[in-house]
């Protein structure tokens, strides 16, 4: 019997002590994610805050090796980029995920489509980007922002998709139904009641799209191309925050590295203004005012 | 004034399940009709097919007719015409959680395009009026969301809304089932009240509910309408014992 | 409870008294035709007509905008395979895994533009090799962040804590390769390499090891040490997939009812055998689809294996060597591409990344699904 008892207590301090070592190494990987992570944004906020200032947003870049002017041009450029590919990525995914939510819902087509949507979230950024250069840049034979925008639009519609989706199901019933009884046609009922009550949430996914695609640089690189001069134009290479960012990194030359630190932290500004306002807006819930 | 409504012959499934079987019924203009019956035996899914609500399911299947006034629902109009003439109101209020008091009541009309300002003002304020809702919320009109009410006067907003589009009939889904009774018995002198301009169907749980509003009463047992007479009849000699039964609480 | 009929108190409509609230008492004026504003609202609606043209059209629309997922797809498959066909004639299958002796150093020769050799050798291993170092990396740490966030967390850190994987998994691939460049390279040359040529260089390990061709100067940490290279592209992907394998394994880890756990508790079980065998053991599957959702993602990485890599076209075992991946010789040369051939060489590599990571990524989603079971799947 003693030897059992001692047999048993063996065991169990085995035990105990696996128990905290496993506690011991779940903490420790923890704090290895933890550490990359701030050390990236320290070394960002440092780097890029010391790099930040006035010119940057308003100058374009000085020529190779001299020192001094800005990223206007990239920032003006990312801008005209998202503004082509929300135009194209929004209202077509809006629509997606109205069809999925309102008009397919449990149809064995809308699975597919759902499934084929996220399989496409998934497939490497550059892969559209030669797809849109095949599509855009070739037949027009030069690059442009228009091809760039197109790559970066046709990225965000499956991610809009899903997520209008995911917001307009959380919709009650009853909602529909109250419209309905009133003898509002379906596709006012749709666009003014239910899409319009599922809106934070549908707002929400569009900028988290946004906010993905604007770091978005592998596209770029053969449809945009960049452009170290101010352009605005459709028709022609222009510039891009991302991109520049890249060929700043690359280059040789220490002061295109401090622009390119001063360009990673406002897209990292960017991406945490916009995951902390989805995050805020998704705790408040979809439902404003609802009880 | 409202209309009167004939049912002939009327079947409904949800997918396999036969849910209404062979109802015929003449429901009067300008009185207030209830229907009564244990869970589940149809008398939500009768009501549903006055307005072509019924078929928003995708596996819902009916046949039979269904006249409201010379109208035949089902041949001769679409769903979206009809429920502009048969207004309902839901077990639980269902106010459109994103619009104020004013749009709520008014969505009915907005939402089919109507924009006279001064004629929506005048029908919110007659159809709160008529939902004994306008002394409580006349100040807060478009500050509160429709949302932000009490049950009972979230109810009562919409059955404003219901009214705002003028229905010929109004159908009432268990109406007082999640409020309190307070509220209960304000909705019950509303419909009370209402009766003399609309034709109003009420289903109701509630036997003492359905004595004290309806003038007529229907007793729906699985799926088939049992007993359809005045109400003084049905509660004080029904011809049919299942009524009976019913009434006296042997079951349901 | 029976009741009489006779207990029944019925109201008679003489019986009931008193008005309504809200003012003048409705039943004294019958109002519907007395009020034009009201019939005039009927006769608007009447006139009002069907919608069901509009119906049809607008779920048309949104039908059409939902389909263009699949047109998308399919444009993408059909303009990769046109744009490659020129190096599929001419190579064919062996592209992916022939190569030429270079007669002059009488090494493999790979990926010659400017003599129009293209095999995709070199690239199809930088990529495998990179993902896996990643992979080893970021598969045990991600785990090990899930479940301290799910069993052990806690309740004031929980959030915080998924705020920042939120935040790692959203930094955009040209950041992590900028802090790769500038940090982490240097970092790795100067003190991690070191630590590992000392160990796999060791003559003590190298006369016990050596049969394996994995230590001394010939092995996984021989060469010279740049920094840049395979190792390297290896760790940054690990940091940049870690987040969604971590966050993934989170999802299904949640999904695991608690009345599993209690069960597993209820016989004794100390904390880290119940997630081990009422969690972990249930949730496995899911979890083996999160890990290959992580492969995909460092499949496809662009920009910060760019960066990283080192982009030369060659296999070397070491993994101080620098190489290139699928995705980051497509981004290197595309846009100077010399000749029809070297683009559509190019076209073709995208073509087989495409192909690849629409497979891991449908294998992957359909176990976390099987899982969760149709829970909705945070968009990543």
């Amino acid at each position: 019997m003693k030897k059992q008892i001692k047999k048993h207590s063996a065991r169990s301090a085995i035990r105990a002590t696996a128990d905290h070592v496993a506690t011991g190494l779940a903490i420790l990987a923890s704090i290895l994610v933890v550490v990359p992570l701030i050390a990236i944004f320290v070394y960002l906020v440092y780097k890029g805050a010391s790099s930040l200032n006035l010119a940057f947003f308003t100058q374009i870049p000085k020529p190779e090796g001299e020192v001094g002017g800005g990223m206007a041009n990239a920032i003006a450029g990312s801008a005209l980029l998202l503004g082509i590919a929300s135009v194209l990525g929004i209202p077509v995914g809006i629509g997606g995920g109205i069809y999925l939510a309102e008009f397919g819902r449990g149809t064995r087509l809308a699975n597919a489509i759902r499934f084929t949507a996220d399989v496409l979230n998934g497939v490497p950024s550059i892969v559209m980007g030669i797809a849109a250069y095949s599509l855009v840049v070739v037949p027009q034979h030069h690059f442009s922002a228009f091809s760039g925008g197109v790559a970066l639009g046709i990225m965000m519609i499956p991610t809009v998709t899903r997520t209008t989706e995911e917001m307009l199901l959380m919709v009650p019933n009853s909602v529909r139904e109250a419209a309905l009884g009133l003898g509002v046609p379906n596709w006012r009922s749709v666009l003014s009641i239910t899409l319009r009550t599922a809106s934070p949430g549908v707002i929400t996914g569009c900028m988290l799209a946004f906010a993905r695609v604007a770091g978005e640089t592998a596209p770029l690189i053969f449809t945009a191309l960049g452009n170290e001069f101010w352009s605005m134009s459709l028709n022609q290479p222009i510039a891009a925050l991302p991109l520049q960012i890249y060929i700043y990194a690359i280059s040789p030359y220490d002061d295109q590295h401090r622009l390119a630190w001063a360009g990673a932290l406002v897209l990292i500004v960017l991406i945490v203004l916009a995951v902390s306002l989805v995050r805020y807006v998704a705790s408040r819930g979809i439902l404003k005012g609802a009880s | 004034m409202g209309v009167g409504i004939e049912v002939i012959n009327l079947n409904a499934w949800y997918g396999t399940n036969h849910t209404l079987q062979d109802i015929q019924l003449n429901i009067p203009a300008n009185h207030a009709t209830a229907l009564i019956g244990p869970s589940g035996c149809g008398k939500s899914t009768f009501v549903r097919c006055l307005n072509r609500m019924h078929e928003t399911n995708p596996i819902a299947k009916v046949t039979g007719t269904v006249r409201i006034g010379d109208l035949d629902i089902y041949e001769d109009a679409s769903p979206v015409e009809i429920r502009r003439r048969v207004g309902m109101v839901f077990q639980r209020p269902n106010p459109f959680p994103t619009m104020s008091i004013y749009d709520n009541v008014a969505s009915g009309l907005k939402l089919n395009g109507y924009s006279n300002r001064k004629s929506l003002d005048e029908i919110v304020e007659k159809s709160l009026r008529n939902a004994a809702l306008w002394t409580e919320v006349k100040d807060d009109l478009k500050k509160k969301s429709g949302a932000s009410l009490s049950g009972g006067q979230q109810q009562r907003m919409c059955i404003a809304r219901a009214l705002a589009v003028d229905p010929e009939v109004l159908l009432m889904d268990e109406p007082a089932s999640a409020l309190d009774p307070v509220s209960t018995s304000k909705i019950e002198d509303l419909i009370f009240e209402l009766k003399s301009q609309y034709t109003i169907v009420i289903v109701t749980h509630n036997m003492q509910q359905a004595a004290r509003v309806a003038e007529k009463t229907g007793f729906f047992l699985n799926g088939r309408m049992v007993e359809f007479d005045s109400t003084h009849k049905i509660f004080t000699n029904p011809s049919d014992k299942r009524t009976e039964d019913y009434i006296t609480g042997r079951f349901g | 409870m029976t009741v009489s009929l006779s207990e029944i108190k019925i109201r008679t409509p003489e019986k009931f008294s008193g008005p309504p609230d809200g003012g003048a008492s409705p039943s004294s004026t019958p109002l519907a035709s007395a009020n034009p504003a009201v019939s005039e609202v009927r006769a608007y609606l009447l006139a009002r007509g069907n919608s069901a043209h509009a119906d049809r059209f607008f779920s048309g629309v949104m039908g059409a905008c939902a389909l263009s997922i699949f047109a998308i797809v399919a444009l993408i498959a059909i303009e990769l395979v046109l744009q490659s066909q020129l190096t599929w004639h001419k190579f064919g299958l062996s592209f992916f895994y022939k190569f030429n002796i270079d007669p002059d150093t009488h090494l493999p020769l790979f990926w010659d533009p400017v003599n129009g050799i293209f095999y995709a050798v070199p690239f199809l291993y930088g990529t495998l090799v990179s993902s896996l170092v990643a992979l080893c990396i970021a598969v045990p740490l991600a785990i090990g962040v899930a479940i301290f966030l799910t069993e052990m967390c806690p309740r004031f850190l929980r959030s915080p804590l998924s705020f920042m994987t939120e935040l790692l998994a959203a930094i955009p691939s040209v950041v992590y390769g900028l802090w790769a460049v500038f940090v982490l390279v240097p970092l790795l040359r100067e003190h991690i390499n070191p630590i590992f040529i000392g160990i796999f260089s060791n003559s003590a390990v190298v006369k016990l090891f050596g049969w394996t061709h994995l230590v001394g100067d010939d092995g996984l940490f021989g060469g010279v040490n740049l920094g840049l290279g395979l190792l390297a592209a290896g760790v940054i992907l690990a940091v940049m997939i870690l987040p969604i394998i971590a966050s993934l394994t989170r999802e299904v880890m949640t999904a695991v009812p608690n009345s599993q756990r209690e069960a597993v508790l209820a016989l004794g079980a100390t904390r880290w055998e119940m997630i081990r065998v009422g969690v972990l053991r249930n949730a496995r599957i899911g979890i083996v689809g999160s890990i290959i959702l992580g492969l995909g993602r460092a499949l496809g990485e662009t920009m910060a294996v760019a960066m990283v890599i080192g982009n030369s076209p060659e296999i070397h075992r070491s993994l101080l060597s620098t190489g290139h991946s699928m995705a980051s010789v497509i981004a290197n040369e595309f846009s100077e591409a010399t000749s029809d051939l070297h683009r559509s060489a190019l076209v073709e590599i995208g073509l087989a990344l495409f192909i690849v990571t629409i497979i891991v990524n449908a294998l992957a989603r359909g176990l976390v699904w099987v899982v969760t079971r149709g829970t909705p799947a945070r968009v990543q």
